[in-house]
């Protein structure tokens, strides 16, 4: 059966339509079959962003995906952000800048993805006892391959170093690993086989690379929308038939 | 002595918009070993046997020949160039082959990514 690939993370600016048809084009005519745009996490342009890139995406010929970065400070901020979001978007990402976030998304069954955004060693957060909570819930680790295109010299160094640890430590405790791009600039896409590639310069191997930019996003999307579905009560559990001859 | 098994990779080069300058092939090929020494050292870039067999400038397009061993370290390394000579770009890899003849179908067959 032929391979679908998916990027989860097309930072796109929803307002400006041509650039962003521009960019869904190019992202489909390199391979993907399914695209997640960071939305505004505000309720009042959820519906209406979500409308107008589905259109967009859909004259593309490229499934769409909504999704939200969210960017809290504290972990009451966090679920209070999770209260209000959960159930209006298909993909949760947690941007973790301090540990306590961090943690705190890890073990909470309503984030999808955890995204480490910072280069500097000290402020990523995925060690043994994150990796521990995040495969006790849902989470998968996403590793957003921007930072790896624009960065150079020690400072890439330093990073793909980190990376390399962090992906020993997923494998270890079983936690999915997620391969995006990351980027708003069309110049640093590229084709799902050249980020699994990518991939293999932090030590991952190229069946993990090449399930992280197909089989693992494809599944966090394809489990959230069965339970948004208005069908679904629990997992395994959904409403075949309703009505008076059931 | 055995045989080293060889593959030729169809590449496309875009460059950004307004930057349809033409890029030549010596560029081209540095930039590909800069990109395969500044990943894996000269060690790393001396067991890769690249070699350029052809460049097309109007289509933007190159054929480019490495060792089946290295093939993941080049293609890294391919995917990692986003610059060169200060114009950004993008390498994007159209096919893979073992033969230049059935490379030179898949030319005929695949589309011309354009960023527009």
């Amino acid at each position: 059966m032929r391979r679908t690939f998916a990027d989860l993370h097309l930072r796109i600016d929803v307002q400006n339509q041509t650039v962003a048809t521009q960019i869904i084009r190019y992202v489909a005519s390199l391979g993907y079959n399914l695209v997640a745009v960071p939305l505004k996490p505000e309720l009042a342009t959820i519906n209406t962003e979500t409308a107008l890139l589905k259109r967009i995406c859909d004259e593309a010929k490229v499934g769409f995906a909504s999704r939200v970065d969210l960017k809290p400070r504290t972990p009451n901020e966090l679920l209070s952000m999770l209260r209000r979001l959960r159930r209006k978007v298909e993909v949760i990402c947690v941007l973790c800048e301090n540990k306590e976030v961090a943690r705190q998304a890890a073990k909470d069954r309503r984030v999808d993805l955890l995204n480490f955004p910072s280069p500097d060693y000290r402020r990523r957060f995925f060690d043994y006892a994150e990796a521990e909570l995040a495969s006790k819930s849902l989470a998968a680790l996403e590793i957003d391959v921007k930072l790896l295109l624009v960065l150079e010299g020690a400072q890439r160094v330093r990073l793909l170093s980190s990376l390399r640890r962090e992906i020993s430590v997923a494998q270890n405790f079983h936690v999915p690993l997620v391969l995006s791009s990351g980027v708003s600039n069309l110049m640093l896409l590229r084709k799902p086989r050249e980020l699994a590639a990518l991939a293999s310069l932090f030590g991952s191997t190229e069946t993990l690379a090449l399930q992280a930019v197909s089989e693992t996003p494809m599944e966090i999307v394809k489990r959230n929308r069965e339970k948004l579905n208005s069908k679904f009560i629990a997992p395994g559990i959904r409403i075949v038939k309703e009505g008076k001859d059931c | 002595m055995k045989r080293t098994k060889r593959r030729y990779l169809l590449l496309q080069i875009v460059l950004a918009k307004g930057e349809e300058e033409t890029l030549d092939p010596k560029t081209f090929l540095n930039a590909v070993w800069g990109a395969v020494t500044r990943l894996y050292g000269e060690h790393g870039a001396s067991l890769t046997n690249l070699a350029l067999v052809d460049y097309d400038n109007e289509a933007k397009r190159a054929i480019l020949r490495t060792n089946l061993a290295t093939l993941e370290q080049v293609r890294a390394s391919i995917a990692s160039i986003a610059t060169i000579s200060d114009k950004q770009v993008a390498v994007h890899i159209l096919a893979i082959s073992g033969t230049i003849k059935s490379l030179h179908k898949h030319q005929k067959s695949t589309n011309t990514l354009t960023p527009t």
